[in-house]
């Protein structure tokens, strides 16, 4: 749990306030991912502020310029899990970690790290900014992120594989890894689904971002998921779906008894949720504001 | 020559009883790869992953992040055509250590082109931060575990199994980026690796019969590829240089040597023996090798080309030195 207990109304202001900054950022560089951010802050939101066993940030709060990219001689750069209290040199095997599998959704974490008080709301004028670590599509080194998880399907896998390192070593963390449906499009996923039941990893818990869409359109169209339960179920897995605005209701999933079983909380979302002008867009990746539209998008984002 | 057998299965062992992190993951050919034994000994450190490479890759990811240092077990062609994004994604780009150990590589597999890792040299040679071992006898099998151990990184290896004759004396183990000189002379350069190098020695021994000065150095260190005997030994012969591999001349350690000869100003021939850019079908080694042109004849051909010269080496003056083959999948 957070230190701090932060009331249901906290963490709804807290989801507004990423809304807020992410269409920002797309008032100011023309578009952004806000489909994404509008579908996930409630869920983001409640993992930083309720759900999520962190230790306190222990990464820069202002923006770093990018620290190169591993190598042998490159090793001991700032890693983006120190954001989420992860120290590599001294880990604190009790918390959390958290893996992000979606990292397209970067803008969300950063924004999620603000109201977390994990990185100061300056840092996020350097979302996107080249040379900066805050990059639009998250690696090792950004804020949040614990790895390069940009093709997906892999991030499930790494979770686990830590996962199982976990339950081995008898540390009693948990390991969160969040998902959007699209990418379980990816057989990996479904790879790592039985490995993870037939290794009994029941300290591995998924969150997905249900929002129905992807690049091409909707998710039903261009291959659906459904009846993700029910797969889910059929992997061994226990699984449960919630309404992914309802912070109550994530809440109580995340407390969902799955002795012996990995667990999936299933957070059916809206890509418009917050922004209703986003709405006849849908489905859209990557919306980007209309110019004629931009004073009206303005207009909301001072009402927010 | 001396045949060992299963020296892997030996090697594996010794590490883990040293190395409590060493951890293996298998894709279901676990016991193809000599780990049977290791997981009879060591079940709490033995991981099916089942035949799901792609997970098992990234999942060794998450364990080396936590410490263990996973040893991947299965075909070369799998760990690196089957899974190139994982590979590059979770394991190189964090700079891991994780060991691939790659077994029938090339065309030491009856198992046609789908289980023929002919171009992975090449491939994997592009990826940053990884390090590449081709094993060539029983005596760098049983050192080339702790090479990957030590290289502390992801590591690529090429690992031959079962019956594996010994070349090189028990007691001068593989070392790291450090060619093995096996013969000194200064009219051509021959550069060897995996199991060619048997060929390359058996060639070797019919040339210097016919009074041809042999440079011969074996590779077991595709990458990196900057030990300086190679150009040493590149400067120092009249008329050139042949390279003989197992798998594609193209990316592998032909175009290692050719790199480094254009790189040092080496204005020499340089012809290679390999897979001239084409896939294998399924047959015996000894088949294959004959077939595609993968053998001691062929290079005496390119020998005899560099030189300008025919010097009558017959099928039969090579005959002295015979192979046992693979036979199984």
């Amino acid at each position: 749990m957070a230190d701090k207990v932060y009331t249901n109304e906290e963490i709804l202001k807290a989801a507004t306030k990423i809304r807020k900054s992410i269409l920002g950022i797309a008032l100011r560089i023309g578009g952004c991912y806000l489909a994404q951010a509008c579908s996930s802050a409630d869920l983001v939101a409640t993992l930083y502020l309720r759900i999520l066993n962190l230790g306190p940030s222990l990464g820069n709060k202002e923006a770093l310029p990018f620290p190169g990219v591993p190598s042998p001689t490159n090793m001991d750069y700032q890693k983006g899990s120190t954001y989420n209290g992860y120290n590599p040199k001294n880990p604190d095997y009790s918390k959390d970690r958290f893996f992000v599998s979606c990292c397209h959704y970067a803008s969300v974490i950063y924004c999620a790290l603000v109201e977390a008080g994990r990185i100061d709301a300056s840092a996020i004028e350097k979302f996107n900014v080249d040379g900066w670590n805050m990059e639009m599509i998250g690696a090792e080194h950004s804020p949040g992120f614990e790895n390069t998880a940009g093709s997906l399907g892999q991030t499930i896998s790494i979770a686990a594989g830590t996962a199982h390192a976990y339950k081995m070593k008898g540390h009693t963390g948990n390991i969160v890894c969040m998902l959007s449906d699209g990418e379980i499009e990816e057989g990996q996923d479904w790879e790592c689904f039985q490995a993870a039941s037939f290794y009994k990893l029941e300290n591995l818990i998924v969150y997905v971002d249900k929002n129905g869409q992807q690049v091409e359109g909707y998710t039903k169209d261009v291959m659906p998921t459904e009846p993700l339960v029910e797969r889910m179920h059929a992997f061994g897995w226990e699984c449960v779906e919630v309404d992914g605005h309802n912070i109550d209701a994530i809440t109580e999933a995340s407390k969902t008894p799955h002795k012996g079983k990995p667990l999936m909380i299933i957070c059916d979302t809206c890509p418009w949720q917050g922004i209703p002008l986003l709405k006849p867009m849908m489905p859209k990746h990557y919306p980007r504001i209309p110019k004629e539209q931009k004073e009206e998008f303005q207009k909301f984002y001072e009402s927010m | 020559m001396k045949m060992e057998i299963n020296k892997h299965n030996e090697n594996i062992l010794r590490m883990a009883s040293v190395h409590p992190e060493l951890v293996v993951l298998s894709a279901d050919l676990g016991t193809s790869c000599e780990v049977k034994e290791f997981a009879q000994k060591y079940p709490d450190r033995y991981f099916s992953m089942g035949i799901a490479e792609q997970n098992m890759c990234s999942w060794a990811a998450g364990l080396a992040r936590e410490g263990y240092r996973p040893y991947l077990h299965t075909f070369s062609v799998f760990l690196y055509r089957r899974i190139l994004d994982q590979l590059e994604m979770s394991i190189a780009y964090p700079n891991l250590p994780v060991v691939f150990c790659g077994f029938v590589p090339g065309i030491t597999t009856p198992g046609g082109v789908s289980h023929q890792s002919t171009n992975d040299i090449g491939v994997v040679r592009t990826i940053p931060n990884f390090a590449i071992f081709d094993v060539g006898d029983a005596t760098e099998i049983e050192r080339v575990l702790d090479l990957a151990w030590d290289f502390n990184g992801p590591v690529y290896i090429r690992q031959l199994r079962k019956e594996v004759p010994r070349l090189f004396p028990a007691n001068k183990p593989m070392e790291f980026n450090k060619a093995r000189v096996l013969s000194e002379g200064t009219d051509v350069v021959i550069f060897s690796s995996s199991i060619m190098t048997e060929e390359a020695m058996r060639a070797t021994a019919a040339l210097k019969n016919k009074g041809v000065s042999i440079e011969h150095l074996h590779i077991s260190t595709l990458k990196p590829f900057t030990d300086p005997q190679v150009v040493e030994s590149l400067k120092k012969v009249k008329y050139g240089a042949v390279t003989i591999e197992n798998g594609t001349v193209i990316g592998g350690l032909g175009t290692c040597v050719a790199e480094v000869m254009a790189e040092n100003a080496i204005g020499k021939p340089l012809l290679k023996v390999g897979l001239n850019d084409q896939y294998a079908h399924g047959a015996s080694k000894m088949y294959l090798l004959e077939h595609y042109h993968l053998d001691a004849m062929e290079l005496i051909k390119k020998v005899e080309k560099l030189m300008g010269k025919d010097l009558g080496i017959k099928k039969e003056d090579l005959e002295a030195i015979r192979f046992e083959d693979f036979s199984e999948v």
